[in-house]
């Protein structure tokens, strides 16, 4: 059975039905792993831990205790912080570094929680910091689509897991679309929910104003079940949010109005003419429009809105991001925990030592634009100019959410490019997220759905943005085309690429 | 030295450790004295991941601070990261307000030689201390001499309380301080334990020539833990700036550090080695929201200040500045007198006060008690005055059983309302004021003392004071005075 092709639905009937147990389905992924461990999906595997998760699991079958998710195996990305797993994000500076605790969501999930099974941690760039996985210290993930192009990032092991079957779902965290783009690249599902949405408690810290877990899967649905589970107000998160539970599921198969004819009737759909500027490849311009059409054919209307600031987010972006990162990660100081360099005369040696050989360059690179962007005598023209655009980027949303229900464009102007392709210059990658940026900003909740193929092959990613808490309303219309397209369904075997 | 040409101009920083149950951004325990670095957890300890929560008590607090001395409370206040590295220093950064404090202006009174002055303060601020570094006797894990952190203390919430440049003296500065800490105390949200660190001072110092309109360079004298060293570092190093820029020098803006022993402050570091802390809006923490209903609820709680009651019992029992000031020297003291107040009539106010501070306030002073503390309670006082009034015992026997059931200690605390009636009956201790009884211990005495009874007949008053010991002495104390006075007077004039 290719247990790696199911939803989670469909594990979860074949798990209570007895038809498998979470032990043999968590041997099945453990040795795709392993078959398929030049993807360099993973970073931390620990079978033991896996295995007494997933017996715990059928003992809940068992007992007629499970849950929907209960004996479901999911990867974690390596942000988050595990007691049984390292947590390096990436990092040579947290080589080998295990947590006294679970992050928040990983509880959440867990033996304690859902009853999943944790199969690992997976790659992605050094702490959150990047779009194509190459700037992980243990080596880039690769596309499983095809080897030889990047996976996107900074979740591009969670992607490339799921994209490959190697977990039926994963977590990811996006801060400036670290969960869609590389969602986009590998052609599955990601969603980031509201800021303050999931708690950011054992989320190592990149930048903590726009970081936000949200899962990555096969299908709208499936994400669906997973954020039902992970999201929550959390004591512990001062910026996660106070609100009455949203269930992420509730919409799902539902028509957009009960009085239209078509399922989608009635839906407006904005789409921001700068997202379809210069810069963007014409076969994803193609693509875009034809997920559009088809959203048309399910009821739905089209109506050109304006983003003006779009470009600045760029600029506003890779200021603020960095001056909260340089902050973030000043504890990383090789004192406590960490890498701390052998040799050194004194303690600014062993802090400029430490730091210079843990870190990586991109990581140094952003430390440094941060500590730039916050000094003396710049922090006014830098900072706080920055701050200022960042709510009037945040307005521009909510003028087109007057006109329409949801945005939707392209995730990211170009597909998959080849590894070491951009890697020589920063800014050109830092080009690449021009269209993920802002919902961060604005703390909207934003989501990548498959619409398509390049003529090489790789996936091409549908971005749709709504308004604050309103993901269901998302979740439902991907859900709806979904069910209307077969663009989730591909996977990389299945295009007959060889992995 | 030319001193009388200067005009020294002084701020005060102050760190005053809130006193709360546990840290202001995690649920880790602020005792003092644990072993290094049990009271830290995961937050303390800056480890991937944990996020700071903030403690609404120490907000609570502030608020306090800011209604007790009149200031503005901010409807939305920021906590700011500083940034510098440093080892006791877990996140590389300390969270602290900056540019929008919590308490805002606020006025402290003093008095100096009789001169009452108003100390207009800057701001007070929440912020969290950092851990210590330990340098002497510290050994490693295996057992080499080395150098350790211990971070119990980081994440303690400390209010920095800013004056502005208003103070004139050492003197000032010092009742300032004083001033300051009883009134932190006072209001419950420091507990004063300047030994421990929990309130410790930066002096900015800076001197001009009298009748110059601009500041001079200031230097900043840190961590100064108790008044003395307060006055002496103010002291000396008002002297040295005089004397350096008499002697053609140039005050240099730096940070000195004082050392107690040497009676000197030394250089720590200049302004040139100033860090740029790169100040910025913690993203962890939402803005502090401040309702006027919040300050409303904490109003209510406030307990009445010093200053307050001051006044109000001056002006309700006439009580003399001396009186007054020894009633309010402490909450405990003030609050005990209140609970007396409560049990006494208005014509027992003055004796009250008086025992207060004579037997009470000896008895606690030798035993290092507080008021709260003490085992008298105000209903034993109340007890006491009363039959003093009563006559039932004289002022004298009343100091007797003050110090016997200070002596019973603890238990007559819990005894109950009659313990002093019990006391009187138990002891043999109630005042003869029966005429029979005491003309019968006189004529005793009378014919005992004949040669005193013939001085004083002869004239000599003197004699007449010691027929009237030994007639107390004869009857144990406990004849009433004013009658052994009386029947004296009349049997001699026979």
């Amino acid at each position: 059975m290719n247990w790696h092709e199911k939803s989670l639905t469909e594990l979860s009937q074949a798990l209570s039905a007895k038809k498998i147990s979470s032990v043999e389905l968590t041997h099945y992924f453990l040795d795709r792993i392993e078959k398929f461990k030049g993807l360099n999906a993973y970073l931390d595997v620990q079978e033991d831990f896996s295995l007494r998760d997933a017996i715990v699991a059928d003992q809940k079958i068992a007992r007629g205790e499970a849950g929907l998710l209960t004996g479901i195996p999911i990867a974690h990305k390596d942000v988050f912080v595990t007691k049984d797993w390292k947590s390096t994000a990436a990092s040579k500076m947290l080589e080998n570094y295990l947590s006294p605790y679970d992050a928040r969501v990983v509880e959440l999930l867990g033996t304690n929680g859902a009853g999943m099974v944790c199969l690992g941690k997976t790659n992605m760039d050094e702490f959150a910091m990047g779009s194509s996985n190459e700037n992980s210290a243990y080596g880039p993930a690769l596309n499983p689509w095809n080897t030889s192009y990047v996976s996107g990032g900074s979740s591009g092991g969670s992607a490339v897991a799921v994209a490959a079957g190697l977990t039926p779902i994963a977590i990811g965290t996006d801060t400036g679309g670290s969960i869609r783009q590389p969602a986009a690249f590998c052609g599955i599902t990601g969603i980031k929910p509201t800021y303050g949405s999931v708690s950011r408690y054992g989320m190592i810290a990149y930048a903590s104003s726009l970081d936000q877990a949200g899962p990555m899967g096969k299908s709208a649905k499936d994400c669906a079940l997973i954020l039902n589970a992970i999201s929550g107000y959390d004591p512990r998160d001062s910026t996660s949010l106070r609100k009455d539970a949203i269930d992420y599921q509730g919409l799902l198969g539902k028509p957009w109005s009960t009085t239209g004819s078509l399922p989608l009737q009635g839906l407006r759909i904005g789409v921001p003419e700068e997202y379809f500027a210069k810069g963007l490849q014409a076969e994803i311009r193609d693509a875009v429009k034809e997920a559009l059409k088809k959203f048309e054919e399910l009821g739905a209307t089209c109506i050109s809105v304006s983003l003006p600031k779009t470009k600045l987010s760029i600029p506003v972006y890779y200021v603020l991001a960095p001056a909260e990162a340089s902050s973030n990660l000043s504890r990383y100081d090789g004192v406590r925990y960490g890498h701390r360099a052998k040799e050194y005369k004194d303690l600014n040696q062993m802090y400029e030592r430490s730091r210079s050989e843990g870190f990586g360059a991109e990581v140094k690179r952003r430390i440094l634009i941060g500590t730039y962007v916050l000094s003396q005598g710049y922090y006014d023209a830098y900072y706080l100019q920055a701050q200022k655009i960042r709510r009037i980027i945040a307005e521009d949303f909510q003028t087109s959410f007057t006109q329409c229900d949801v945005l939707m464009g392209p995730v990211a102007p170009q597909v998959a490019w080849k590894i070491g392709e951009k890697s020589k210059d920063p800014v050109e990658m830092y080009l690449e997220d021009i269209y993920t940026l802002s919902p961060n900003l604005a703390g909207l909740p934003a989501m990548s759905i498959p619409c398509g193929m390049s003529q090489q092959g790789l996936p091409i990613g549908l971005q749709i943005i709504g308004n604050y808490f309103s993901e269901a309303k998302m979740l439902q219309i991907a859900d709806q085309f979904q069910q209307n397209s077969s663009w989730h369904q591909l996977a990389p075997s299945s295009a007959g690429v060889q992995i | 030295m030319t001193r009388s040409n200067w005009e020294v101009v002084i701020g005060l920083e102050t760190h005053a450790q809130l006193k709360t149950n546990s840290k202001i951004f995690s649920g880790a325990s602020i005792a003092f004295g644990a072993d290094p670095n049990i009271q830290a957890c995961p937050v303390d300890l800056a480890l991937p991941g944990t996020l700071p929560v903030l403690n609404q008590e120490a907000v609570n607090h502030a608020i306090r601070f800011g209604l007790a001395i009149g200031s503005k409370i901010a409807p939305v206040s920021v906590f700011a990261r500083k940034n510098y590295f440093y080892p006791d220093l877990p996140k590389g950064y300390q969270i602290s307000q900056f540019e929008l404090p919590v308490v805002i202006g606020g006025k402290i009174a003093i008095e100096v030689d009789g001169v009452k002055k108003e100390i207009q303060l800057t701001r007070a601020h929440l912020e969290e201390d950092a851990g210590k570094s330990l340098h002497d006797d510290f050994v490693g894990l295996h057992g080499e001499k080395s150098s350790g952190i211990d971070l119990n203390r980081a994440g303690t919430p400390l209010l920095e309380i800013v004056t502005d440049p208003v103070m004139r003296s050492a003197a000032e500065a010092v009742a300032y301080a004083k001033e300051l800490h009883s009134l932190v105390m006072w209001i419950g949200i420091c507990d004063g334990n300047m030994q421990e660190g929990s309130f410790r001072c930066d002096a900015n110092v800076s001197v001009r020539p009298i009748g110059q309109q601009e500041f001079g360079t200031r230097c900043e004298i840190k961590n100064l833990n108790s008044f003395k060293f307060l006055e002496e570092a103010i002291q000396y190093e008002v002297q040295r700036q005089i004397e350096l820029i008499e002697d053609g020098g140039v005050v240099k803006q730096e940070t000195r550090l004082y050392d107690p022993d040497r009676q000197e402050t030394r250089s720590m570091r200049s302004k040139e080695d100033a860090q740029d802390y790169r100040y910025f809006p913690d993203p962890d923490l939402l803005p502090l929201q401040i309702t006027q209903d919040m300050i409303a609820t904490i109003q209510s709680s406030m307990p009445a200040l010093p200053s307050t009651l001051r006044n109000a019992w001056q002006t309700s029992y006439g009580l003399s500045d001396y009186d007054a000031s020894l009633l309010i020297q402490s909450k405990s003291t003030a609050d005990y007198f209140i609970e007396l107040l409560t049990l006494i009539k208005e014509d027992l106010v003055k004796p009250a006060v008086n025992l207060m501070s004579g037997d009470l306030a000896s008895a606690l002073n030798r035993d290092g008690l507080d008021a709260t503390e003490s085992p008298l309670r105000p209903t034993h006082l109340a007890q006491i005055l009363l039959r003093i009034q009563d006559g039932t015992i004289s002022n004298k026997i009343a100091k007797d059983i003050f110090a016997t059931l200070w002596e019973r200690g603890a238990s007559v605390a819990l005894a109950d309302q009659g313990v002093v009636d019990a006391l009187i009956e138990e002891k043999g201790l109630k005042q003869i004021s029966d005429v029979g009884a005491i003309e019968k211990i006189i004529d005793q005495v009378l014919l005992d003392n004949p040669k005193s009874v013939e001085e004083y007949k002869s004239g000599k008053e003197k004699a007449f004071n010691s027929l009237v010991g030994q007639i107390m002495k004869a009857s144990k104390g406990k004849a009433n005075p004013s009658q052994v006075n009386q029947v004296l007077k009349e049997k001699l004039s026979h």
